[in-house]
């Protein structure tokens, strides 16, 4: 019983960060209709930014934890957004009337720039930080306890907070009502007035910030990290897009906390030597039993 | 036009100065900073080379753009819309005698060259029927498959445990390989098939990595990391070891004495006939029914599928050809390196062979068998470029992508006409 609860509270805060990356790819899917594969690699580069900025102010003298999360956050969210945009601006934007295939493959060649510029620039091992917030809430269940470390909590309260500011500027704003009029008709939109390159560029930066903050996150709590950590974490959080529904918003958020909590579990339970194939058979299974996702609508292909 | 247009040197600073402090937002932190434990080391002089050079280009971009020539490169570059280029009937192509050509030089080689020679061209011509076997999936029927290396992996893996379980020798795997990897393909790629086609470059993505993990982690079957042995080939039952444990050895038969380079003399031969003969197969699909069926699928789809063609079937039987392939190419190098274990079938691999269909050409011959020499022969040869090999393939994608998407060599078709006595 105390597995099972333990598995569901980590399966919480893993699935939090699937639906934090899965709002980038959904975004993306949903304004241009192309897989970005380079954004997995955009949280690998987030989690770099994320040492490199605590080992930056730990050198000017930087004690306190709360001074230290905050700046790292900024840093590594300014940087990560950059990134965002520049690969927007190379790999994409020459490519717009192209056909999906090459997008695609240039996708895929901007992912294989980010690893080896990573691996050439930080070196092929693997890299580490130190635990900045110890202590956790215990649970006495049965016989066991369920144990909550506060970082856990500070991953979930970020994401959510993350996915709240989101929530609000796409649906409440002016710059969201844009993004969704470009996402619904990028033509029509851009007949409209409505700039759509500054539009898609403005999603490409979304979408790494959102990793970005999942990176900072999971480098804190987690602690160490090499460059092709994105890969895999990439594939699951498209797991998590397709699941909730691509190109859905909310969709992105519950497709990951179901693939977290359900590959908890699974690891948990069952065995945690394959819970990576696990993770990779359900995207199979849902393209099969239901291609649009939970939330998504069906696909209608146009003339 | 009257006046002749000037460069603006006032834009082509400032482009040059954003370029640069985007470029230090960049290559700041993660080329200046290098982590050492929880420290670093500060790296900044890489740091001004690169915004020095991200500085200086786009200056030297943006000035030459505003030049008559710059402008009448950027039109012709946003009008590029090459397609296959459509010879007249009856075409005679002037390179005839290149094939025959190649096929003498290719069948004396193995006896002139070194045995290192041999081994790098063995290795060139096995990625020469995986780019191949790529190139019917993303080249004609444009369905982009991430996973192939799972299919070149069956067959590797299937040579090596069907030996070591069933005692099945390399002949007899070489069709059954290319049947598992075929039906494998079906397996996934049917369900998958139906749907939007960006879907199935992530699931084949996820299915190379699933036969990874499960080659590393199913060490009771697999050996796990620890890799399997793999038998030579045999002349009619004739071994390539220096001693037979049965039977008689090839240089005991011939009177020769023992040179280890004779199994790769042999292994090569039938490496070549097998390419030979994927490249002939491949030649007369293209002009059959079906093959144009994949061409005209991956140009268009929906006005395939309102013609009545039946387009899961189509893409269906492209992918299954080219994963049979692969699982050729596998047995062909588990044979070659006597030894598989999962390292060789990464992701980098499925990368390496998609960066040969792409520069290669999509759907052109040629230009894959050209693009598999360079890109395995290269890395031989320049060894201390070889950490920036990914960064290079990388770049090449992208690159390719946006300069020229069909690739280096163009695909050219001759043109069909009216048989004579058909009334027009």
């Amino acid at each position: 019983m105390d597995i099972v609860l333990q598995q569901l509270v980590n399966g919480l805060t893993l699935g939090s960060v699937y639906g934090l990356i899965a709002i980038g790819y959904t975004m993306v899917y949903g304004i241009i209709g192309m897989i970005n594969f380079a954004h997995g690699d955009v949280y690998m580069v987030s989690a770099y930014i994320t040492a490199i900025a605590l080992a930056l102010l730990t050198f000017f003298g930087i004690e306190s934890f709360p001074i230290i999360l905050v700046g790292t956050l900024f840093l590594t969210v300014a940087v990560t957004g950059a990134y965002g945009w520049v690969i927007e601006r190379i790999a994409y934007r020459p490519l717009r009337s192209s056909s999906r295939l090459s997008v695609l493959i240039s996708a895929i060649g901007m992912s294989l720039i980010l690893q080896n510029y990573v691996q050439l620039s930080q070196g092929a091992n693997q890299q580490g930080v130190p635990t900045l917030l110890t202590g956790a809430l215990r649970f006495h269940v049965g016989d066991g306890f369920v144990q909550i470390t506060y970082m856990k909590l500070l991953i979930l309260f970020i994401s959510i907070l993350g996915m709240g500011v989101l929530t609000y500027v796409i649906q409440k704003t002016k710059l969201g009502r844009m993004c969704r009029a470009t996402q619904q008709d990028r033509k029509m939109a851009s007949i409209l007035g409505i700039d759509t390159d500054k539009v898609i560029s403005t999603v490409f930066v979304i979408g790494a910030v959102m990793a970005a903050l999942a990176g900072v996150l999971v480098t804190l709590d987690y602690g160490a990290f090499d460059f092709y950590v994105g890969f895999i974490i990439g594939i699951k959080a498209f797991t998590a897009a397709v699941l909730g529904g691509i190109g859905s918003l909310p969709g992105a958020m519950l497709g990951g906390l179901i693939l977290g909590l359900s590959e908890a579990l699974f690891a948990g339970l069952i065995s945690s030597d394959y819970k990576d194939v696990f993770s990779f058979s359900l995207l199979v299974l849902i393209l099969i039993v239901r291609p649009s996702g939970l939330l998504g609508k069906p696909e209608v292909e146009k003339v | 036009m009257s006046q002749a247009v000037g460069i603006n040197f006032k834009k082509s600073s400032i482009d040059a100065l954003i370029a640069g402090f985007m470029a230090l937002i960049l290559f700041g932190p993660i080329v200046g900073v290098v982590l050492d434990g929880y420290g670093f080391n500060a790296e900044f002089g890489r740091v001004a080379w690169m915004v020095g050079i991200v500085v200086v280009g786009r200056f030297i971009m943006s000035s030459f753009f505003q030049t008559e020539k710059g402008k009448a490169l950027a039109f012709r570059y946003a009008n590029n819309n090459e397609g296959v280029e459509v010879l007249p009937p009856g075409h005679k192509s002037k390179m005839v005698w290149i094939i025959p050509l190649v096929i003498v030089i290719g069948l004396v080689l193995p006896f002139i060259a070194s045995k290192y020679i041999l081994t790098v061209v063995i290795l060139g011509l096995i990625y020469v029927l995986l780019g191949l076997g790529l190139n019917i999936v993303v080249g004609l029927a444009g369905l982009l498959d991430l996973g192939f290396v799972g299919f070149y992996a069956i067959g590797a893996y299937g040579l090596a445990l069907g030996y070591e379980n069933l005692g099945l020798g390399f002949w007899s795997m070489l069709p059954i390989a290319a049947i598992m990897a075929a039906v494998a393909g079906a397996i996934l790629g049917f369900p998958v098939l139906r749907m939007h086609g960006d879907y199935l470059a992530i699931v084949t993505l996820g299915f190379g990595e699933i036969i990874r993990l499960i080659l590393t982690n199913w060490a009771s079957f697999t050996h796990g990391p620890n890799g399997v042995s793999a038998p030579l080939p045999t002349l009619f039952g004739l071994e390539f070891k220096r001693r037979s444990s049965d039977g008689q050895t090839f240089h005991e038969f011939f009177n020769l004495p023992y040179d280890s380079a004779y199994k790769y003399m042999f292994v090569y031969l039938i490496l070549f006939v097998v390419v030979w003969a994927v490249l002939f197969i491949k030649h007369r699909l293209v002009k059959m029914p079906i093959g144009r069926a994949w061409e005209a699928l991956r140009e268009d789809e929906i006005a395939c599928r309102s013609l009545g063609l039946n387009h899961v079937l189509v893409k269906l039987s492209a992918f299954m050809l080219g994963a049979s392939t692969g699982g050729l190419a596998g047995v062909f190098f588990a044979s070659y390196q006597g030894f598989v274990n999962p390292s060789s079938f990464t992701f980098f691999e499925s990368a390496l062979i998609l960066a040969i269909v792409v520069l290669g050409g999509m759907g052109s011959t040629l230009g894959v068998v050209i693009a598999a020499f360079c890109l395995t022969v290269l890395p031989e040869v320049l060894r201390e470029f070889a950490e920036y090999r990914v960064l290079m393939f990388g770049i090449l994608m992208v690159v390719m992508m946006i300069w020229k998407p069909r690739g280096i060599v163009r695909v050219t078709r001759t043109g069909f006409a009216a048989r004579k006595g058909v009334v027009k």
